[in-house]
């Protein structure tokens, strides 16, 4: 098999940036993958039959999950083969959540996969069996933590917090204490599920009694890996986001073509055109911004944080805006509850909160690009 | 470095011209000064690479390259831009050569130029993309007068260009005779890469000078603009990351249409950056250098003051097709969007209203 990336890519004497040059393409094992789970997807994830779907448990489908974690093994992607994993990336994880976007499946896997695995992943030999089970797919795991917490956030203080995604499913959770982090039976919390805007990635109130769990690393090591599942969070999210907007375009540009008004398809109209033409620009920004996130994470690049800032702050628009689009373009359709556009629509809008607002990540990009904010007079 | 051996290149990839270039330039080589040759560079010398006879190839290659001759393009005229193939500049067969008589218009470096690639019209009765034909026509023929036409800036780097009778031997005809247009896409395809598509490093072009003005004046900073500057700052990056993208698809041999979009996005953002960055410097920015009219030897966007940085932006979404016209392209070619129900399509030219 010939891998489409260039193999010697030379670079020129003088470059001018410090880091090299983020791979921006897919490989073919990626592209392969991405067949697999696309072709899943179809089978027992139509977006078309969700909205039926996600009233009853979030639209929770245990089938499903063990078909993607375990039979495909993308629940172990983050996860070297000597603990149980694929030995794979961030790249491959990147390329899952792009499908998984274009779904809007209710699966606990960037929670699960990729923010809790990361963690563990960092915390040290005390996490590997628990790493093992989540790489297999047989148990999932949670930051105690609201969805919207941004990498460099401190954790939340004790007693309940809100809004952490996937909990009410998830069988462990992870809680930073400020002598280290531990992983706790998730049944030992009470768990209050929410009414949330987004209903494809349940979130609930969480509130764990004071020491339970078993300590998994020291105050500095947990810090570090609750750390870095978030970056490894934002950062995939920007894919999951890209995911979902290129759905919501291809389906917007599917519906104008061939819905008539004014004895012509409505897409022929140029105040529609320029409008998709406009997502078309941003979504192929998009792209470049999320992979080059996933790749500088899966490269160990000192680049990663502005990268996913970067990537953060695109991204989360673009999918706004190209759920916007895909509900008003559609008409008085995208009004209904029986088109999937609604779910991709409150995802989108969740997923500009989720891991940090795109303010939240300027605030970094400010810092890291040494582009400083005012200094308020007095 | 890519051009064909023999013909000023070395057939080698694409990929080691910036490392030669830098070699060339650690060894105090004189450089063909690409700032003054844009067109030729861009524009004519991939469209004479795809259409060219051998002799055409041979005979003005090389000085294009080494920067010896300079060209311009012969292609807007008064009353046909966007719509460029309305154009009514007309050639009529005259033996083994031709006469040429029109008027164009915008025509950038005219006035320093010793060639120019030329659209014109030689079947009025055919269709208006069925009769063009395209010419390699020669600047100082005593037929060609240019005059400079004063511009936003100041400065005239476009010009008028009157043809009365200029004579273009056949030889000098680029593709068959009706075949102008598909020819002339080809040089605007290579337009809309030419400009926009260059490698920047981060917080290359038009940004590195609003983040400098920023970094060195903390007394000009606001609230709102720091945000609006973070938000550029993105932009910027993401059309850089894009514009990666599309160069390592390339390089990979999987070209995607990614390209279509780059001049777009870097109209505009030159266009955001450089207003912004006028306002940020608050009294200075309502100043001006220079108004004088000149006809400068090259353009530089990000050159001279943020008033003139910020109104040579302008031209960024109108120059090398206006940036409604590159949506329509992306709708339709990208997307395959339906096309806009068209009257003009299979009229002889010479019945559209005008
Ligand atoms: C700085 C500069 C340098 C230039 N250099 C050269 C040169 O060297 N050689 C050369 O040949 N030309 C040159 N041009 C000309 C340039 O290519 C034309 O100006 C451009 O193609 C637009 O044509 P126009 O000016 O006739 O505007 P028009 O075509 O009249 O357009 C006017 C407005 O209508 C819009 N419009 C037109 N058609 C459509 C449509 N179908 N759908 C939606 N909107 C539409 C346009 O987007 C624009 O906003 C230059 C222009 C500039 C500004």
């Amino acid at each position: 098999m010939t891998d489409p990336k260039p193999a010697t890519d030379p670079k020129p004497a003088t470059d001018p940036k410090p880091v090299a040059d983020p791979d921006l393409l897919y490989s073919r094992d990626e592209e392969d993958l991405r067949s697999a789970v696309r072709s899943l997807l179809a089978d027992r994830a139509d977006p078309a039959a969700l909205p039926a779907r996600v009233e009853q448990a979030g639209g929770h489908d245990p089938e499903l999950w063990r078909a993607l974690a375990a039979s495909i093994g993308a629940a172990g992607l983050l996860v070297p083969e000597k603990l149980g994993g694929q030995g794979a990336s961030h790249r491959e994880a990147a390329v899952v959540c792009e499908e998984l976007g274009r779904a809007v499946a209710p699966l606990p896997y960037l929670t699960s996969s990729v923010i809790a695995t990361e963690t563990l992943l960092a915390a040290g030999p005390a996490a590997e069996g628990l790493l093992a089970e989540l790489a297999a797919g047989e148990r999932t795991a949670v930051l105690l933590t609201p969805l919207s917490t941004a990498p460099g956030d401190p954790p939340p203080p004790p007693g309940p917090v809100t809004a952490v995604a996937d909990a009410a499913l998830a069988d462990v959770l992870l809680v930073l204490r400020p002598d280290g982090l531990y992983a706790a039976e998730a049944a030992d919390a009470v768990r209050t599920p929410l009414t949330a805007l987004d209903l494809t990635r349940p979130p609930a109130t969480v509130d764990l009694p004071e020491g339970t769990g078993a300590k998994v690393a020291d105050a500095e090591t947990g810090r570090a890996a609750w750390e870095r599942g978030l970056l490894a969070g934002a950062a995939l999210l920007a894919s999951e986001q890209l995911g979902l907007a290129e759905w919501c375009l291809e389906q917007t540009v599917r519906h104008t073509a061939t819905r008539h008004q004014f004895n012509r398809p409505i897409g022929s109209f140029q105040a529609l055109k320029h409008r998709m033409a406009e997502l078309w620009l941003e979504i192929a920004g998009a792209r470049a911004a999320a992979r080059a996130a996933a790749d500088a994470l899966a490269t160990g690049s000192p680049d990663a944080p502005l990268l996913t800032a970067v990537a953060q702050v695109h991204c989360s628009r673009t999918a706004v805006h190209a759920a916007e689009e895909c509900v008003q373009l559609h008409g008085g359709l995208g009004m209904t509850w029986e088109h999937p556009a609604h779910l991709y629509l409150k995802r989108a809008k969740a997923d500009q909160t989720a891991l940090g607002s795109p303010g939240r990540h300027k605030d970094t990009i400010a810092r890291l690009a040494d582009l400083p904010a005012p200094v308020s007079p007095g | 470095m890519h051009y064909p051996a023999g013909l000023g290149g070395l057939d080698a990839p694409r990929a080691l011209q910036p490392a030669v270039d830098a070699e060339l330039a650690a060894a105090g080589a004189p450089d063909n000064d690409p700032r003054r040759i844009g067109i030729g560079l861009g524009m004519a010398a991939p469209t004479i690479l795809a259409y060219g006879t051998e002799e055409q190839k041979h005979r003005f290659l090389r000085p294009l390259w080494t920067g010896e001759e300079v060209w311009c393009q012969l292609f807007s005229e008064p009353g046909a831009g966007s719509d460029l193939a309305a154009l009514a500049t007309r050639a009529v067969a005259d033996g083994d050569s031709w006469a040429v008589t029109g008027q164009k218009v915008w025509t950038s470096s005219a006035h320093l130029a010793r060639w120019a690639i030329l659209v014109a019209r030689t079947d009025p009765d055919a269709p208006k993309h069925r009769g063009l034909t395209y010419f390699l026509c020669d600047m100082t023929d005593p037929g060609v007068e240019v005059r400079p036409l004063r511009q936003i800036t100041g400065e005239a780097e476009f010009n008028e260009v009157f043809l009365d009778g200029v004579r273009i031997p056949d030889a000098h005809r680029l593709g068959a005779v009706g075949e102008g247009w598909r020819v002339a896409q080809a040089t605007l395809m290579n337009e809309r890469v030419s400009i926009g598509g260059g490698r920047q490093p981060r917080e290359g072009g038009m940004i590195a000078k609003a983040a400098a003005t920023w970094r060195e004046r903390p007394e000009l900073r606001t609230a709102e603009l720091h945000q609006r500057l973070l938000d550029l700052w993105v932009d910027a990056e993401v059309a850089r990351l894009t514009g990666e993208r599309l160069r390592q698809q390339l390089a990979a041999g999987a070209p995607g249409p990614e390209g279509s979009g780059a001049k777009l996005v870097f109209a505009r953002l030159n266009q955001q950056i450089s207003a912004l960055e006028t306002e940020l410097l608050g009294d200075e920015g309502l100043l001006y250098e220079d108004w004088t009219l000149r006809r400068p030897e090259y353009v530089d966007f990000t050159g001279r003051d943020a008033g003139y940085r910020y109104l040579r932006a302008k031209g960024n979404s109108i120059e090398g097709g206006t940036s409604e016209v590159l949506l329509n392209i992306v709708a339709e070619r990208v997307l395959g969007l339906p096309a806009e129900p068209r009257t003009d399509k299979d009229v002889p030219w010479k019945d559209l209203a005008r």
